[in-house]
């Protein structure tokens, strides 16, 4: 059984926008399957006792205090943008996703 | 198009609502969630940005301690446990307003969970339960460019700004909010009323809905009367201030009755609210469009706050608003429609700071109920942004009490302070206004108006003293109000030889 199925990996080419071609699908789908498969073997050793892991570090409570640091210039902050307008940045149209 | 709908009465005769309601707060920090920038309103745009909340390659979030303890603050004045351990989560989704393509929130694992904030509408008291309070991060403003109303249909492009992506923001979660019947929208807006003078006390937000530093989305869905199964809800967005938390809530029960009523389902679906009709319309729906993909956020390390800090910070709340209502009902002698009154006007903080500054609270509560709520509505403007100070009016009611001014003039002289005139105490100098007290200045035109009024004259010497009002009242009109209208009458009598 594949670890992930060509429609999942279609839908996930969606949410991110990527406009993939059958055959991309097809390809990136059947390497996407083993290298989720090699992760996956992780679970075999995994016992019920031991949590799932999200963090490396066992640390916790990590915070900084409420104060102000240098912000970018509206220039340095638009340097990378591929477009800019009236100091913002510029982005294409979004159908169908009105925030 | 116009939408069908059904009368409310009639909707809510054959249909529950059940409402749940999400609150974004954003907090008054100083600086960013989880990087330095400032978080002024309103600067230019993309003044207040970094390459943390730019979202640029190498740069790591590291998380505010100010907004922890806001949040905890806010979830201890609600009644919610704090959890003991819990994680930030990424919310990945493919919108501009974010730049990093995720938004840090939390997820399963929210800081505060399970509390209560009850309200009041119209002597009912109803217990909104609180489902969790949760710690993320606002999102960049867009501007829709080459549409016709600014919004995204039939805009070319988009222009984005950052200031606000990465201001702290705070999610509060009812549990569904059932058995209100017709008082539903009331009920709505009397949580989103209490919610805001809550944080307001707690001194950790502005919760100013008309700059966006308080949201509400309300969800609402109905069932038939006598049926135990909910119906399907809709969640409206974009709903700004309170008023229209309570439209929104009718308008929805309004179309979706009229839904239900026609044999047609409800879509679950988000929908927008407009102010300048009330109703909502159709935005995108559900099915199509989320699947967030959370996962526990790398770059930040669990939260785990301990029981002492957690305590701490109880002990540091102030007094809550629904606590300070009873102590001052108690020490003003209110009734509960007189407390009601002060609290709807707004007028609870400008009576009790006119107090502290040393005027009797009956005197304090009269004109701001009455005399200055009058001028409020004339200018169709807030209490508390008429241009005159607590201090100001207690200084006028000084002078009141010191019988410098009867409640004529001190009316006049409300009248100029709030047009720009100055202080009380220059308004009254260059007004003129002082009563007129001293007998001499008195007794000149109390000799006139004895002269001009012969006949009321004689009936007081015949003993008719009643008819000295008449008398009383001439001396009030040529003093243009600033007799001292109790000495002005024992001068009278005195003179017409009946004291």
């Amino acid at each position: 059984m594949s670890a992930i199925t060509r429609d999942e990996v279609a839908h996930l080419a969606r949410l991110s926008r990527l406009a993939l071609g059958d055959d991309e699908l097809d390809h990136l789908a059947a390497q996407l399957d083993q290298i989720i498969s090699a992760v996956a073997r992780v679970q075999e050793v995994a016992a019920e006792d031991i949590p799932p892991t999200s963090h490396a570090l066992p640390l916790t409570n990590v915070y900084r205090s409420d104060e102000n640091r240098p912000s970018l210039t509206p220039e340095q902050a638009l340097s990378g943008a591929p477009a800019a307008e009236d100091q913002r940045f510029r982005v294409p149209r979004i159908l169908g996703e009105e925030a | 198009m116009s939408t069908t709908v059904m009368k409310y009465e009639e909707a809510l005769a054959r249909f529950e609502p059940v409402l749940g309601i999400e609150t974004h707060i954003e907090l008054g920090t100083r600086s960013k969630m989880f990087c330095g920038c400032p978080t002024a309103f309103g600067a230019e745009p993309n003044t207040q940005v970094c390459p943390v909340c730019l979202g640029l390659p190498g740069s790591l979030p590291v998380t505010n301690k100010a907004a922890i303890e806001g949040i905890i603050k806010i979830g201890l004045a609600l009644n919610c446990d704090i959890v003991e351990w819990c994680r930030f989560a990424r919310k990945n989704y493919f919108y501009p307003d974010m730049p990093k393509n995720y938004q840090i929130s939390q997820y399963d694992e929210p800081l505060c969970v399970d509390g209560h904030l009850d309200v009041e509408v119209d002597g009912t008291t109803f217990r909104i339960e609180i489902e969790r309070v949760h710690m993320e991060e606002d999102t960049g403003k867009s501007l829709h460019v080459g549409g016709a109303t600014g919004r995204i249909h039939g805009a070319d492009h988009s222009l984005v700004d950052y200031n606000r992506a990465g201001i702290p923001l705070v999610e509060i979660v009812t549990k569904p909010i059932t058995a209100t019947g017709e008082k539903a929208p009331l009920v709505a807006k009397a949580y989103a009323t209490e919610l805001r003078e809550l944080v307001r006390s707690l001194g950790v937000s502005e919760v100013r809905m008309e700059h966006g530093s308080m949201r509400c989305d309300v969800n609402v869905s109905l069932m038939p009367r006598g049926a135990s199964e909910w119906g399907t809800r809709t969640e409206t967005k974009n709903v700004n201030s309170l008023r229209s938390v309570e439209r929104a809530v009718r308008s929805e029960i309004e179309r979706q009755a009229a839904v239900l009523d026609a044999g047609g389902k409800i879509v679950q679906e988000t929908r927008h609210f407009h102010e300048d009709s009330g109703t909502t319309t159709s935005g995108r729906s559900k099915e199509e469009a989320q699947d967030y993909r959370y996962f526990p956020e790398p770059d930040l390390v669990p939260m785990a706050p301990s029981r002492e800090w957690v305590e701490e910070l109880r002990a540091s709340l102030p007094e809550l608003p629904a606590a300070r209502r009873r102590r001052v009902q108690g020490e003003w002698g209110l009734s509960d429609l007189e407390l009601r009154d002060v609290v709807n006007a707004g007028a609870l903080d400008l009576i009790e700071e006119t107090v502290r500054a040393g005027t009797d609270p009956g005197a304090a509560r009269k004109w701001w109920m009455n005399e200055l709520s009058r001028r409020a509505t004339e200018q169709n403007v807030e209490l508390a942004d008429l241009a005159i100070t607590p201090q100001q009016v207690a200084r006028i009611q000084a002078m009141v009490d010191a019988k410098e001014l009867n409640d004529k003039l001190a009316r006049k002289v409300f009248e100029g302070v709030l047009a720009g005139e100055g202080t009380p105490d220059e308004v009254v100098a260059a007004r003129g206004l002082k009563v007129v007290s001293d007998d001499g200045a008195l007794a000149a035109i109390i000799d006139q108006v004895i002269a001009d009024n012969a006949d009321v004259a004689d009936k007081v010497r015949g003993g008719k003293v009643a008819a000295a009002g008449a008398l009383v009242g001439a001396v009030m009109k040529a003093s243009r109000g600033q007799a001292d209208a109790g000495r002005a009458r024992e001068l009278i009598l005195e003179k017409l030889g009946v004291s």
